[in-house]
Parts: structure tokens; C-alpha cells; sequence
């Protein structure tokens, strides 16, 4: 069973902080990977502008690395701010990376009045991604690239969380973000692959799990043969979740409280007391294909920051929230909350029970949980 | 030597063992009380009588020489028209257990004499072949061991239904309902379908039985169970009752049985379960329905709107003007406005190398509502035993193929494809099923199975009974003739039904839960299946386990 560690707050923090959350989670994963998303980006040694995209990865050698820096310069992307991470290698005993790099780039100029949530800006962002990883791919993996997005920055490796961080010295201050998530890992049938581990990111969604997706490979299969590239990697059964995430928002351009839906929709007699029964029946049936099943809590975060934590439908994982206003932390387990906000009341976390949908809102006042038996907020399913 | 002209040789000529069934009768039991002579449906059990030799043995007499005694024995007949076929309902009747049929190991001589008065051999059943069948040898091998705590078929919830219909695109649903487009209909079913048997293939007790099972099934059991007529059409009763709703109407290239079906329209109390057009079926590809004389009786001669006692032969092709992809689009269309694009329609076609592209045409249609692949091993009425052993294909591969395709154009499940032909053919029919399932199947038709579960149907693949097709069923179970038909207790039907349906509810729960799956049928989960069979993994793209 993996662990899972989020923390969104107003005022940004290190990575450092839910590491060790996931240090207090220890237990549940027996250290073949770790992966972290950063969200609301602050650096120390750089004003980040949020309009520049951050290119997260890793470079296995130096010719790598320049393929990598020839690639985006040829098309238009121009160099901001590279951050170097002072990397103490004595913390591990894996392989030896050339470069961890997370680089901000001016988008090409065409790209540049077009405001983010254009299709074509965000088309273009991930067909970059696409792109450098096919292009590692092709090199014997000597370049993995985990995120292109503006605002978020993308660390995965194998290994413990806290020896990851003292690797990366993320205590050192210099990286701090308004979100972040986290995943310990616990091995999988999958094989120990970087792409494997949680979290999962697509234009901007991300998604990380504790469990296992049994119906696996016919949403896979599905997804596939979709037109949008970025259904693709599968390298963990898990990342299906994000995708579903992303073709609920963005395909199907329906409200974040159909995920549930699709994902765990009611059973048809739940639905016939349903007030939007028929609406729901109808979507249940056509999003039949991306019915999850197995054990799991699912942990995301949106581009504006929002925030969503659900269960499978026989709420067969764990998974708790808990916060005050302008701090809130989700985690797998209720001692991986107590680790991110000890200052906060615990008779006031909540469990979510398997028809639920925890939503922390980018203002981050309170949570808002949604219940599938209510009301759909969409007027075309009155 | 007696003269070789007084013993009757003729070519055609056979002894008892030539035949496929020999019968062990021992005299020293039998009370002739006759039961398994009248039983007999093929009357090749005669009385006769017959001397029998009694030496005298007094050693110390000088007399010499023996004496005879006269008496009444049972013996089998050997001309084709009375040989036996195994059905063994004289072993089932006889007191005494005096008698019984058995396999002729040796040599089966009639194969070369069934062609009597030149017709070809027909039979009912199906394909001929023994052994585990390539469904049996699948393997479900996916079991969640490292994260999961079990699922437990006993005590959680399992949703187990499937649709028949079509299945919008979740972009085009959402585009229909902001601008109020038509919405295919869709009925969410239990996925093992009673498949198509017609009204006149079976009996009216064995339609009654299974439709009291299935509407049983569905009110009290809660198992959403729905059966199709098969062509021939459906009793008017039942076409104007509530029950109407568990039916799958069946139209087929001599439409019998619609006039009946279009003029109860305006009385229907609710919808049919769907429209099935016959285009194909598996034990007979290519070729049409076939009900022979000897089953048109007088109700069946009403239901179909025919004269009593004629042959009434469907031609192999629906017969129209257009080229046959505008047919089906024409008849799809036609019948779906027949009933107010309120009831899903699809079509029935046999295995084939071509069902891809049938596939492909019904994806353009939007009317379509599914299409059912019927296999080498389905089973029928009647049919030339050469068309039912030899032609056809397999459903396995066909389905997988035809999935792989629809998943390739991220389409799958949109024209859901249900599976038939052997299924529970040696019966491990929830086993098959789900592995039909597995492979990409939204739901399978089971005919035979439900005959053999719930009417003691005696036939098997050794050819054993499958004298369906001439309406001397012992079983009455595929027979007009009252005589017979009253041996089927339809309450009793009704039961085994219940109970055969309860049964693959469990043992499908049995299946997934070991599989981490509960919320929804695993259509296509083919991660979850393995055969030891390397060249049927290839084929089948699953993996190979041994
Ligand atoms: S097995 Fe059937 S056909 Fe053969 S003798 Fe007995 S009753 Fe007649
Ligand atoms: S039923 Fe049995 S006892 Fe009666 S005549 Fe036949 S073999 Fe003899
Ligand atoms: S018992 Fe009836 S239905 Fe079964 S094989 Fe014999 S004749 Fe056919």
C-alpha cells in the first residue's frame, strides 16, 4: 500500500515539511519510489513569474542535457531561470543522475498574449513534454520529463521520501510552493519505472493514489484510443485516475463533482431517487468504460489550486482531512495529517466515506464536501 | 447352411452394433411391463418372440438332445428410421434398470446411411466435438494478492449488469442533452441472455416454463434476466402483457410470427427488452431457419399465420432490394421506428471472418444498437449436420478481434458485442461467460445450457437425443405434440430457471471478487485471463500460463 501526503497552504512551505509527513507515515511502502508535485511555486534566488512554464526532469548525462537545451530553444522557448539543486549523493545508494533540473521558460512568441487555458498554449505545452520524453525514451531513457506546466514542478526518484529530500536538499529553503503532494511508494507489479510513480500530471492535473485500479486495462484500453496524445504512459495502473480527471474537465468540460460520477457512479437504484437521476443514468451508462474498482483514495490538485481527495466506492483505503483556515493537509493516514498541521483541531478532520467528494477551494477558507446524492451543480442535468 | 437368399441383405443393411447405441437389455430383469418400448421415441425397441435352446443334461440318463421354451424378448430395431439415439428415457422409465443404451465404441455404420431417400443427414443440437472446449481452458489469473483485502462475494456489493443498446460517445451524450437530441434507448440486463429459441422449436410448456423462470427471476429474485423468442413470434398474451419487458423479439428472414407482433403493437403494455434481427446464427451460417413439418401444429400454424403441417423454411437471406449493408441499415432503422426509437435493436450474425466489417458498418449506424456474434458451437433446431459440424467459426477469437478493433478507435462498448455459441457447453457456463466477458464480450446468449439446466434437455456432443428437428423430443421439451409437451412440468421449468440463474449470479461473483473487481462487469479485462495454450494466447492476445 503506497502513502499519500498533501498540504496546500496560503502562505507557501517546503517540500521538506511533507516529507517528513511521510517519514511519520512510514510504515505503509517500502521505499522503491518517491513523488512529489509542487504547486504556487516560490524560489529563493529567483522572482518567479507564474506565466513561464517550468520544465520538471531529470537528465541522465551531458548529452542529454544539451539535446534537451537544443530542443527547446529550436522550438522558441526561451531560458529563464534554471534552478540548481545542491545534490548530496551520499544519502543514496541508487545511480548516479547527471542533472535533476526544474527550468522556467518564455514561451514562444505566438504563444505568448494567448492566456493559459487556451487549447492551442495548452496543446503546445504538452506536446513539448511529449515530445522530450519520446525523445528519451528513444536514448535509452536518458531523459525523463515529468511536468511542463507553468507554476508546477515535478520530482520523482527512487528511494526513501527523506533521503530523496536530503539528496535534493529540498530543507535548504531554496524551493517552497503553495501546494505540494506526496507519494511513497510501495512497489507495484509494474517494475520500478520513475514514470511509474505517483503523482500523475496531465496539462496541469495531477492525481496520485494509494491502491490498486483493477479495471486497469480496459480504461487504458480506452483511453488509448482517444485522439488526445496525452493519454498515454501507463506505466502504473494509477494513472488512469488523472486522465479521467482531465477528460472529465477538459474533454467533457463538466464540473470537478462529475469525477465521482464517472469514476464511482450510484448504483442505478441510488439514481432513481436521485433528483438528476436521469441525467446521471445517462452519464453513468455512456462513462461506463471508466468505472474505477479496487481500493483507493485519490489525491489531486487543480491548476488554480483547488485541491480533491475521494474514495473508491466500497471506501476500501484510508484517507483523512484535516486543516484550519489557510493550512489544510490530506493523507492516508490520520498521523500524516497531525505531522503536516499539528496546529489544528483534530476533532474537526474528516474522513471521507465513499459517496463524498472533499474539495479544498484555492481560497482555502474551509473544505466543501460534496455528497454524489446532491444536487448536480450543472444546469443541463435538470 | 441356410441359402444366402432367404437372410435379408440389401446394401443398407445394419446390425446392431453398426449403430451409435447399442442396447444392453437383461432378460433375467425384465417383467415386460413395456414402459420403455411406449417410452421410446424413435420405437426401436420391439417384443418379439424367441426360442431359446434347453439342453438336456441328465448324465446319467441316455436321453439325449434338448428342449425349447417360447418366450417374449425385447429387442432393438437396425434399420436407420428406428435406430437408436442414446436419448436413454428407457433406462429413465424402466423399474427394473433392465435396460440401457450404450455408445457403440467400435464402429458407427449409420454415418454412411444417413442419407436416406437422398436427403441430406439434419439433426438438432450442435457441433459434435467432445473434450474441454477453448473457453473451458481459460484460466482466470489476475488475483489481487499485494494490496487489496479480498473482496468477498458473499457479503459486498457486485454490480453485475450489462447494456443492450447502443452507447453514446460521453461527448456526444452531453452534446444531445444540452441540445435535445434523441438518446438511444438502453436496458441494463443480467448478462447471461436466454438466447434464441422460437416459439415452435420449443413447446408451449417449454416457452411457459422459461418465461415464468425468467419473469421469476427478475420480480422476485431481482435478477434482471431477458430471453429471446428466436423467429416465430411471440403469443399474443404475452405480447400484451407486463412480461413483455423480459422479452428480446426475434424477426428473421421469413418474418413469421410479425404480423401478430405489428398488430399487438397499439395493445403492448410496455416495450420489448430489444429487437433482434437474425441474420446469421452460428450452428448454421449461411444457411435459414428451419421448422419441419412435423412441428407445425395448429397453434403454431396461428402464430405464424401458415398452413398447418408444411415445412416452413427461412431463406438464408432477408430478401430486399438493396445491397445487403443497406439492408441491415434499413431494417435496423425500420424496426427501431417500428417502436418509436424506444427499444434497442441489433443483429444477429454468425462467426465469420467478415464480422469486422459487419462491425464497422453497424459503428456508421447510429441505430444500431449492439451486435450478437454467434459461434461454430451454437446450437440449433435443425439444421444439415454438415453446416452444424463443419461450418462456422469460433466465437473466441471473433469477439476479441472485433473488440480490439472497436478499442483501437476508443469506441469499445459503444456497439457492445454479445457472445453465443457454446456456452456452458460442458457446463462451466459462468466460467465461459466471463471469459467471453474478459475478452470483450458485453454479454453472452446461452440457448443449449438453459435447456440442459432447466429441462433436462438429454443431448450432447457424442449425439446423444438430437432428434429436435422431428418433434418426437422425449423430453418435450422441442415438440408440438401435446403427448409429449405434457411431460415438461412448466412450474418445474420455472424453478430450475430460478435456480440456474441464482447459480451463475454466485459463481459470477465467485469469479470477480478474487479479481479486485466489483463495481462494474469486467468487460474486456483481459489482463485478468491466461490460457496454457501459447498459440490461443497469441491469437487471442492474453497471456500464455502454464
Ligand atoms: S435410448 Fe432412447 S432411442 Fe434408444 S432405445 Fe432407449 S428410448 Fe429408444
Ligand atoms: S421397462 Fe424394463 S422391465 Fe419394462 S419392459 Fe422395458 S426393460 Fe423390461
Ligand atoms: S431432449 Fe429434446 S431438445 Fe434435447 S436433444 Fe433431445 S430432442 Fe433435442
Amino acid at each position: 500500500m503506497c502513502r499519500l501526503a498533501l498540504k496546500t497552504a496560503n502562505d507557501p512551505f517546503s517540500p521538506y515539511e511533507v516529507l517528513e509527513a511521510m517519514e511519520a507515515m512510514k510504515e505503509g511502502y517500502d521505499g522503491s519510489g518517491l513523488g512529489l508535485l509542487l504547486r504556487g511555486m516560490e524560489f529563493e534566488d529567483f522572482k518567479y513569474n507564474p506565466r513561464f512554464p517550468i520544465l520538471s526532469g531529470i537528465a541522465e548525462s551531458k548529452k542529454a542535457w544539451k539535446r534537451l537545451d537544443r530542443f527547446m530553444e529550436d522550438r522558441g522557448y526561451e531560458l529563464k531561470y534554471d534552478h540548481k539543486f545542491h545534490t548530496d549523493r551520499s544519502h543514496m545508494d541508487g545511480k548516479d543522475r547527471y542533472r535533476y533540473f526544474l527550468r522556467a521558460y518564455r514561451m514562444p512568441e505566438e504563444f505568448q498574449g494567448k492566456p493559459m487555458g487556451d487549447k492551442d498554449k495548452e496543446d503546445e505545452l504538452m506536446e513539448t513534454r511529449l515530445a522530450l520524453r519520446q525523445d528519451g525514451e528513444k536514448h535509452g531513457g536518458d531523459l525523463s520529463v515529468f511536468s511542463f506546466w507553468p507554476d508546477v514542478a515535478m520530482i520523482k526518484e527512487v528511494g526513501w521520501p527523506l533521503q530523496v529530500g536530503n539528496l535534493l536538499s529540498l530543507h535548504d529553503g531554496q524551493i517552497k510552493s503553495r501546494v505540494c503532494m506526496a507519494q511513497g511508494r510501495q512497489n507495484t507489479n509494474y517494475g520500478i519505472n520513475l514514470y511509474a510513480c505517483h503523482p500523475f500530471f496531465v496539462q496541469g492535473i495531477s492525481t496520485m493514489t494509494n491502491g490498486e485500479n483493477t479495471a486497469f486495462v480496459p480504461i487504458r484500453d480506452w483511453l488509448l484510443g482517444q485522439p488526445f496524445k496525452g493519454y498515454m504512459g501507463y506505466q502504473s495502473d494509477s494513472e488512469v485516475f488523472t486522465h479521467i480527471l482531465h477528460y472529465t474537465l477538459k474533454q467533457l468540460n463538466l464540473p470537478l463533482q462529475a469525477y465521482k460520477h464517472i469514476i464511482t457512479p450510484l448504483s442505478l437504484k441510488e439514481l432513481d431517487a436521485h433528483p438528476q437521476g436521469d441525467f446521471l443514468k445517462g452519464l453513468r451508462n455512456v462513462c461506463k468504460r471508466l468505472i474505477i474498482d479496487g481500493p483507493n483514495a485519490v489525491i489531486g490538485t487543480l491548476p488554480d489550486e483547488t485541491c480533491l481527495l475521494v474514495m473508491d466506492q466500497k471506501k476500501l483505503r484510508p484517507a483523512t482531512v484535516g486543516g484550519r483556515q489557510g493550512a489544510w493537509a490530506i493523507a492516508s493516514e490520520m498521523c500524516g495529517v497531525d505531522a503536516m498541521i499539528p496546529d489544528r483541531d483534530p476533532s474537526l478532520d474528516f474522513q471521507p466515506m465513499r459517496e463524498h467528494t472533499v474539495i479544498i477551494p484555492p481560497a482555502r477558507k474551509e473544505l466543501e464536501i460534496w455528497s454524489q446524492y446532491d444536487q448536480f451543480p450543472l444546469s443541463l442535468a435538470a | 447352411m441356410v441359402p444366402i437368399r432367404s437372410v435379408p441383405i440389401e446394401p443398407g443393411s445394419l446390425t446392431y452394433h453398426d449403430l451409435p447405441w447399442i442396447i444392453e437389455h437383461r432378460e433375467d430383469r425384465c417383467t415386460l411391463c413395456g414402459q420403455c418400448t411406449s417410452v421410446c421415441p424413435k420405437e426401436c425397441l420391439h417384443l418379439t418372440y424367441r426360442r431359446q435352446r434347453l439342453p438336456n443334461l441328465e448324465v446319467l440318463s441316455s436321453k439325449r438332445g434338448s428342449e425349447y421354451r417360447t418366450f417374449v424378448g425385447i429387442r432393438q430395431r437396425t434399420d436407420m428410421v428406428h435406430s437408436c439415439i442414446g436419448c436413454g428415457m428407457c433406462a429413465m422409465v424402466c423399474p427394473n434398470e433392465a435396460i440401457s443404451p450404450v455408445p457403440n465404441t467400435v464402429e458407427n455404420r449409420t454415418l454412411f446411411l444417413n442419407n436416406q431417400k437422398g436427403e441430406a443427414y439434419k439433426r438438432g443440437g450442435r457441433r459434435n466435438t467432445t473434450g474441454a472446449s477453448l473457453l473451458d481452458r481459460i484460466m482466470f489469473d489476475r488475483i489481487s494478492m499485494l494490496t487489496d483485502p479480498a473482496l468477498d462475494a458473499g457479503r459486498h456489493e457486485f454490480t453485475l449488469s450489462t447494456t443492450i443498446g447502443r452507447i453514446l460517445s460521453p461527448e456526444e451524450y452531453l452534446k444531445r442533452i444540452q441540445q435535445g437530441g434523441w438518446i438511444p434507448p438502453t436496458r441494463e440486463v443480467f448478462p447471461f441472455v436466454i438466447g434464441s429459441m422460437s416459439f415452435g422449436a420449443l413447446s408451449p410448456n417449454m416457452w411457459l416454463g422459461l418465461l415464468q423462470g425468467v419473469a421469476y427471476c427478475n420480480e422476485v429474485l431481482g435478477i434482471p434476466v431477458v430471453m429471446c423468442t428466436g423467429e416465430g413470434g411471440c403469443p399474443p398474451w404475452v405480447l400484451k402483457s407486463p412480461y413483455l419487458k423480459y422479452i428480446i423479439l426475434q424477426i428473421a428472414s421469413g418474418y413469421f410470427g410479425w404480423d401478430e407482433i405489428i398488430r399487438a403493437i397499439p395493445d403492448m403494455q410496455c416495450d420489448p427488452a430489444a429487437i433482434e434481427i437474425k441474420y446469421g446464427q452460428g450452428a448454421k451460417p449461411g444457411d435459414g431457419g428451419l421448422l419441419m413439418w412435423y412441428k407445425v401444429s395448429k397453434l403454431i400454424s396461428r402464430l405464424r399465420g401458415v398452413p398447418e403441417g408444411v415445412d416452413l423454411p427461412s431463406p438464408p437471406v432477408h430478401q430486399t432490394l438493396y445491397s445487403i449493408e443497406e439492408s441491415v441499415m434499413k431494417m435496423i432503422q425500420t424496426l427501431s421506428m417500428a417502436f418509436d426509437h424506444k427499444v434497442p435493436v441489433y443483429p444477429k450474425i454468425s462467426a465469420s471472418t467478415s464480422a469486422k466489417s459487419v462491425l464497422n458498418n453497424l459503428v456508421r449506424n447510429p441505430y444500431a444498437g449492439g451486435l450478437l456474434i454467434d459461434g461454430i458451437d451454437g446450437g440449433t433446431g435443425a439444421a444439415y449436420n454438415v453446416s452444424m459440424d463443419a461450418t462456422g467459426h469460433p466465437v473466441a477469437s471473433n469477439v476479441r478481434e472485433c473488440y480490439l478493433d472497436l478499442a483501437a478507435q476508443g469506441m469499445q462498448n459503444e456497439v457492445p458485442i454479445y457472445a453465443a455459441g457454446g456456452v456452458g457447453k460442458n457446463g462451466n457456463v459462468a466460467q465461459n461467460g466471463m471469459a467471453l466477458i474478459m475478452l470483450g464480450a458485453s454479454a453472452v446468449h446461452i440457448g443449449k445450457y438453459i435447456m440442459q439446466a432447466s429441462a433436462g434437455c438429454l443431448g450432447n456432443e457424442q449425439n446423444r437425443c438430437n432428434v429436435c428437428n422431428v418433434g418426437i423430443c422425449p423430453k418435450g421439451i422441442t415438440s408440438q405434440n401435446p403427448k409429449l409437451y405434457r411431460r415438461l412440468d412448466p412450474d418445474k421449468v420455472a424453478e430450475r430457471v430460478a435456480e440456474t440463474f441464482m447459480a451463475i449470479q454466485t459463481d459470477v461473483k465467485k469469479i470477480m471478487a478474487p479479481l479486485g473487481r466489483s463495481q462494474s462487469l469486467p468487460v474486456g479485462m483481459s489482463d485478468a485471463i491466461g490460457i496454457n495454450d501459447k498459440d490461443a494466447a497469441d491469437r487471442l492476445q492474453i497471456k500464455y500460463v502454464c
